[in-house]
Formats: structure tokens, C-alpha cells, sequence
């Protein structure tokens, strides 16, 4: 289907996108990547009334860090992320390993990092990170700017607390320091498709036991999810040597933490090809894989730190 | 909406309505029909064009976010006299297509990668990511890697 027609508006800064966003009554919809939002007008699940597209605003491209926080800005593109060098440290890492699974390259040129943000799909790769890492949402609206944390920004499938005239402005992560290892692992049925089950991780350890783990989950329920209970099992057990093969050992930590990520973090809906008893058994598995990439990333780090106090 | 676009170095005044994708516009409005429409939902890639130098799939982008920027279709790879170009010369050698369809998005997004980048051709995984953003229900999709590494590794014999 094409379209139903709408009003559109192209602002140059912030203050006309919010003022156009809020022009009273009729529904205003933002247009960042439009790699969502053109497909949704198409199946006329949104019909806006006027459409802002925020991408001749200059000052949203910025990618930026400061005092130990990274900021995405509204309009950086996922492709942005596909270097693992785009942003420092293990946080660059974990972004690159992720990026991957996200749709493919004319896709990733146009889609932004906010816009999945903003979009909230249950299964997007980035909103699960924000909510792992505890990444503020910055918006500007009708009353000014606010911030809110990823955990309280999702509240179900596409729902977010923002409010209709609000724009997202950025997204912010804290780093992650040389001690933490992360790992991404996704599974789906076909390169097309959203992930059935995906899990972001990110270990710190010191001397070679874990001393905080932070795991998100895609798609496990019906918005992006932290495993809390699966991380306060992982606290204290150590980081252990690399494992061999590809299956755990039942009673390995990483096995019982994903088993634990399946059974009490996880809510699961049923979908086509995949019922409840099979995405309880795929977190399980992607979870502990996650925590095995992890490891060994945190293992190599840890090596390449003490190489260069020697 | 007034706008214009220039179209493989050809300038198109055009008035559009904002609900217009630019897939619709080349076709309907610039009368360029080599771009292709399958899904319409971003999937299958027929509808690859390069905007600003940039793959993107023109069924997901409207034509009046492109108002100024340079479009460029696979009715632009063509030399002067209508000499192919080299990627098109490779898909001819590696028969990357059978009934066509999918060929133009293919084109454009191989043509888009490799003028970004004439070293892709030594990176299988990238030429692997390409060929895997599009979908052809014909070839099986091995002649149309081997057809844009062809043409890839031309192209790094050509550059300094
Ligand atoms: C074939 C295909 C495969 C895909 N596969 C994946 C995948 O595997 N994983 C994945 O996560 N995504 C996937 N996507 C979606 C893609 O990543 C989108 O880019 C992303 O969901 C939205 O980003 P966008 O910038 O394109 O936002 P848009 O489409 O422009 O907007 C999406 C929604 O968010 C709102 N919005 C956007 N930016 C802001 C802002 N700054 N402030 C307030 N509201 C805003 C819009 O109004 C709209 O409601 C896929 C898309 C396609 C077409
Ligand atoms: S028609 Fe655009 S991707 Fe299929
Ligand atoms: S050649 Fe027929 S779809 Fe690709």
C-alpha cells in the first residue's frame, strides 16, 4: 500500500521540530531513518496527519564523549557502529557485535540508533543494550528537555513514557571500562528476520572473578528486559578458563544463568514457530552462549592489560 | 511539494505530493523505470538506488526528503555510447542474472559499495554482507557473488 497523503516539514534546529511536533491536535509523527515509520504508514498501522523528518538538523548527527559518557545523537545512523572503533572501549565492541544482526547495509545507512529507541520494538537489538547498560533518553518537548532511564523509558511492545511532541535528542551510555568483557549473540529464522532470541552481556571481573554482569535480553518478553536475576547469580563466581566445544556442561555457571535468565527474568510470548517451551530453551542457550563471549572477551582484555603494566 | 532532483546528472523540477516514495516519483515522474518494486517493505532490495552516493532502498524514503540531492539509478551506469560498466560487463560473464528482476537493486548496491570503497573486494564477509541485503528468487546467488567479486578486484587492479 502507498501511503495516506499527510503534511510534511523539514526544521533546520530542535526548537522548530518540537514547535512543529506540537502544533495542536493534529497527530505529528518524527521521520528519523523512516526505515520503521515508511513501512508502518504503508500498512496504516500510523497515519499521521504531519510528518517532521528531523533530518536537516545539523546539530542531531553528533557522536560524542565526554567524562566518561557516550552520546548518540537523534540522526547517527546504525552503520555508524558496524567499526568497532567508532567508540572506545569494550562499549564499541559490544555496539559492533550487535549492528550486524540488525537488518543489512542500505538499511543500516539509514535507520538511526534513537529511531529503534524511539520505535521500541520488543526485538530491536539497541533498545535491550540501552536497557542493560542503563542508558539515559534524552528528550526536548512542549515543556522543556527531561531525561529518563532506558528501564523506565520501554513499557511494551512500541510503548514508550514519551509524549506525543516529545522528541528523543540522544541517547547516552556510560562507558565500559578495560576490565569488562562483552558479547551479542542473536538467533532468527532467516537474515530477514527480527530475532527470535538475542542477548547483549557485558562482564566485569577482577582478578578473575566476576564482580558485576550486566545481560539484556531481545525479544524475550514483551519490551527489552535486563536479567537481574540471572546477573545476581553470576556475581562472585569466577570468569574460569576458556570452554571447549559448543555445548555446556549442565551445571556450569554461565548454563544455570541462562537457564535462570529463561525461567525468572524472561516472559516470553508465544509466536509462529516458536512456542513457550521453545523460547525458554533458545534463551537458555543464547544466554549462556552470550556469557561465554563474554568471558573470553573479558579474558583477552584482561591478558592485553597486564601485557602493557609489564 | 516543489522539489528537484537530479537524476543521473539530468535535473528534475518535479511537484510532489509528501506521501510519494521516490521509488514511485523515478518511476512514474522521471519515467525511469529500470528501478524495480517487489515487497515495497524495505526487504527484497529490487528498488536500490543511490542517493547522494548512498545505497538506500527507494521504497523507504520519500521523494521530498531527497529534494536537492543527486539520484542515481541503474539507467546511470552505462557510459556515454552505452558501454556497460564494469559491474554490469561481470554480471553479464557470470550470468548473476536470469529473468532480471532483482538485478537493477543488485547493481546499486554493489556500484554504491565498491565506489565507497575500491579495496572491497578483499573482504569476502563485506561482498558476503551485499549480497545477502538483496534477494533473487533465480540465480542462487553464487554468480552474483562471484560477479561483484569480479568486478571488485578490477577495480582494485585499477586503483592507485
Ligand atoms: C527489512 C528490515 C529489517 C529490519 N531488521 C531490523 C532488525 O533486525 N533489528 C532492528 O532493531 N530493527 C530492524 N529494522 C528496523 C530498523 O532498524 C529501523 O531503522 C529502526 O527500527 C527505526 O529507526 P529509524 O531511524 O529508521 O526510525 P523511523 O522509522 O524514522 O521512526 C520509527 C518510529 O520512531 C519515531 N522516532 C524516530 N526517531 C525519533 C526521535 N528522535 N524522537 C521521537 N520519535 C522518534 C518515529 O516517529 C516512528 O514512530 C528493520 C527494518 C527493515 C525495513
Ligand atoms: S521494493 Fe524496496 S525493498 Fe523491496
Ligand atoms: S534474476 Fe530473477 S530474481 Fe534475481
Amino acid at each position: 500500500m502507498k501511503p495516506a497523503a499527510f503534511d510534511y516539514v523539514a526544521p533546520r534546529t530542535v526548537a522548530e521540530a518540537v514547535d512543529a511536533l506540537g502544533t495542536g491536535g493534529r497527530r505529528a509523527q518524527v521521520l528519523a531513518g523512516g526505515q520503521s515509520l515508511i513501512l508502518e504508514m504503508r500498512l496504516e498501522r500510523i497515519r499521521p496527519d504531519l510528518v517532521v523528518d528531523i533530518n536537516r538538523i545539523p546539530a542531531l548527527d553528533e557522536l560524542r564523549v565526554r567524562d566518561g559518557t557516550l552520546r548518540v545523537g537523534a540522526l547517527v545512523r546504525h552503520r555508524a557502529f558496524e567499526s568497532a572503533h567508532a567508540v572506545p572501549g569494550p562499549l564499541g565492541a559490544l555496539f559492533a557485535r550487535a549492528v550486524g544482526n540488525i537488518a543489512h547495509p542500505p538499511i543500516r545507512a539509514r535507520g538511526t540508533m534513537v529511531g529503534s529507541v524511539a520505535w521500541a520494538h520488543p526485538a530491536s537489538e539497541w533498545c535491550a543494550i540501552a536497557v542493560a547498560l542503563d542508558a539515559d533518553v534524552e528528550m526536548a518537548g512542549p515543556r522543556g528537555a527531561r531525561n529518563l532511564a532506558a528501564g523506565d523509558f520501554f513499557q511494551g511492545p512500541l510503548k514508550t513514557a514519551g509524549q506525543p511532541g516529545e522528541l528523543i535528542t540522544s541517547v547516552r551510555y556510560p562507558l565500559l571500562g578495560d576490565d569488562t568483557g562483552v558479547g551479542f549473540v542473536e538467533h532468527r529464522r532467516t537474515h530477514f528476520c527480527f530475532a527470535q532470541v538475542a542477548a547483549a552481556a557485558a562482564l566485569t571481573a577482577r582478578g578473575g572473578v566476576i564482580s558485576e554482569a550486566r545481560i539484556g535480553l531481545v525479544n524475550c518478553a514483551d519490551r527489552p528486559l535486563r536479567a537481574h536475576a540471572a546477573e545476581a547469580a553470576l556475581t562472585g563466581v569466577e570468569i574460569g578458563p576458556p570452554l571447549d566445544g559448543y555445548r555446556l556442561p549442565e551445571n556450569h555457571p554461565f548454563a544455570r544463568a541462562g537457564r535462570i535468565a529463561a525461567e525468572r527474568d524472561a516472559a516470553p510470548v508465544a509466536e509462529p514457530y516458536a512456542d513457550l517451551e521453545y523460547r525458554g530453551h533458545a534463551i537458555a542457550v543464547v544466554v549462556a552462549r552470550t556469557l561465554c563471549q563474554a568471558a573470553s572477551d573479558q579474558r583477552s582484555r584482561a591478558r592485553a592489560l597486564e601485557g602493557e603494566s609489564r | 511539494m516543489k522539489i528537484t532532483l537530479t537524476v543521473n546528472g539530468e535535473e528534475f523540477p518535479l511537484d510532489v505530493e509528501p506521501r510519494r516514495v521516490l521509488a514511485d516519483v523515478l518511476r512514474e515522474d522521471c519515467r525511469l523505470t529500470g528501478t524495480h518494486l517487489g515487497c515495497e517493505h524495505g526487504v527484497c532490495g529490487a528498488c536500490g538506488v543511490l542517493v547522494d552516493g548512498e545505497a538506500v532502498r527507494s521504497c523507504l524514503i520519500l521523494a521530498v526528503q531527497c529534494d536537492g540531492s543527486s539520484v542515481r539509478t541503474v539507467e546511470g551506469l552505462a557510459g556515454p555510447d552505452g558501454e556497460p560498466s564494469a559491474l554490469q560487463r561481470a554480471f553479464s560473464a557470470e550470468h548473476a542474472l536470469q529473468c532480471g528482476f532483482c538485478t537493477p537493486g543488485f547493481l546499486m548496491v554493489a556500484t554504491g559499495a565498491l565506489e565507497a570503497d575500491p579495496t572491497l573486494g578483499d573482504d569476502p564477509d563485506r561482498i558476503e554482507d551485499l549480497v545477502r541485503s538483496n534477494l533473487c528468487r533465480c540465480t542462487g546467488y553464487e554468480p552474483i557473488r562471484r560477479a561483484i567479486t569480479r568486478a571488485a578486484q578490477e577495480a582494485r587492479q585499477l586503483a592507485p
